[in-house]
């Protein structure tokens, strides 16, 4: 371990988890002088079995639905207290806790406009109740409540949108990345940093366990999302759409189905060519939507 | 802390190092030394936080801390060294002795 590490081992994190490398990265960026308040999750869980912590920061948990209402208290309070001046206020909450459950707190934080960076790892299920299907799940996956078989072939529906729907709040910064990318992840965080107003990082975050891949392809895959074309970087500074700005493009997209392969939540996918054709065509649009 | 603290506050930062991850190693890394080129790949992709960096100036190398470390093999997958097929592997991924 590196001596001024902030998140320390002998956390009971998976091994491979990608959102623990994700989160490193976050406070290499942010430093010691960082708050965090953690909605319930995987995160929360494997960091903090009392009486021991991983944290070397200012941490606290609250429940799954009010990360962002927490951080928001957090920001009014230092304000009151005069203590404000440099310190980073952030929410970190994962895909359930802030797709579904915590929406509310985190659009309200946002339209109060508070100076906030909020962080969602994405593993795209609720994988600390065990692997449950939520609106980040992409089209197809199976999880343990929307499991492939003869009745359905995996999640149905979309992955909701999260970060453009942010973006629409018309906030400081709003930004996409991956562990894989960590300068560009680690700049994305300084520039939300330094936002002033509310900010707002999804970091995709594969999840070995959930997804039934190989532990040592967590950065493999990460990579692999963005060379398909499945998970884009991006930033945005605004409401603007017509301003995003893409921070990587892959020279040579990808066919998805190389994504696919790799994951066991995909496996029944190989034996439907039709449902692979459709998700690359849904992923030809999005990306000549992104302009590349 | 022997009694639960009022709102459950934890008072020592970083205490999960008291809980040693490293048997839950099925396989393991094993650095080679003189093969390090010192990219740090393994230092900044660890979930564990269980590489000690290396030092290009000193070329002192990466160390691995096998009190924490799981044995996922991200280390040994992202290694610069391992990629480069002029280069001799610096990491390997070998059968936990028990």
């Amino acid at each position: 371990m590196a001596s001024d590490e902030l998140f320390v081992s002998g956390h009971r994190g998976c091994a491979g988890c990608g959102m623990a490398t994700a989160v490193r990265m976050v406070l290499q960026e942010a430093g010691p002088n960082t708050i965090v308040a953690n909605a319930t999750g995987c995160l929360e869980v494997m960091t903090t079995g009392y009486p021991e912590t991983a944290w070397k920061i200012p941490w606290i948990h609250a429940a799954f639905e009010n990360a962002a209402a927490v951080a928001s208290g957090v920001d009014v309070a230092l304000k009151k207290l005069g203590k404000r001046e440099g310190v980073n206020v952030l929410a970190f909450a994962g895909d359930g806790g802030t797709f579904d459950i915590g929406f509310q707190a985190l659009s309200g934080m946002l339209e109060r406009g508070h100076n906030i960076t909020y962080v969602v790892f994405d593993n795209e299920a609720y994988m600390n109740t065990g692997i449950q299907r939520c609106s980040s799940t992409p089209p197809y996956a199976s999880t343990t409540t929307s499991p492939a078989g003869r009745v359905i072939p995996g999640k149905q529906g979309k992955k909701k949108p999260i970060s453009k729907i942010v973006a629409a709040h018309d906030i400081a910064y709003t930004a996409t990345a991956t562990i894989a990318h960590p300068k560009d992840l680690k700049t994305k965080i300084k520039k939300a940093l330094e936002s002033e107003g509310p900010s707002f990082v999804q970091i995709f975050s594969p999840c070995p366990t959930g997804w039934r891949f190989p532990s040592e392809l967590s950065v493999k895959l990460s990579k692999m999302a963005v060379d398909t074309g499945i998970f884009v970087l991006w930033e945005l500074e605004g409401g603007n759409f017509d301003n995003i700005r893409i921070t990587y493009k892959p020279k040579e997209r990808k066919p998805v189905e190389e994504y696919f392969k790799l994951q066991g939540r995909f496996r029944h996918l190989l034996k439907m060519p039709e449902k692979i054709a459709e998700i690359q065509r849904e992923v030809d649009e999005k990306c000549a939507e992104f302009g590349f | 802390m022997d009694k639960i603290t009022l709102g459950a506050v934890n008072t020592e930062p970083g205490s999960s190092l008291n809980y040693k991850t490293g048997s839950w190693r099925t396989m393991k890394p094993v650095l080679t030394p003189e093969n390090c080129i010192f990219c740090n790949m393994c230092w900044e992709f660890c979930p564990d936080s269980a590489i000690e960096p290396a030092d290009p100036k000193s070329k002192k190398p990466i160390r691995i801390d096998y009190d924490y470390c799981k044995g996922c093999g991200i280390c040994v997958e992202e290694c610069l060294a391992n990629k480069n097929a002029n280069l001799p592997n610096a990491l390997e991924m070998v059968p936990e002795e028990k």
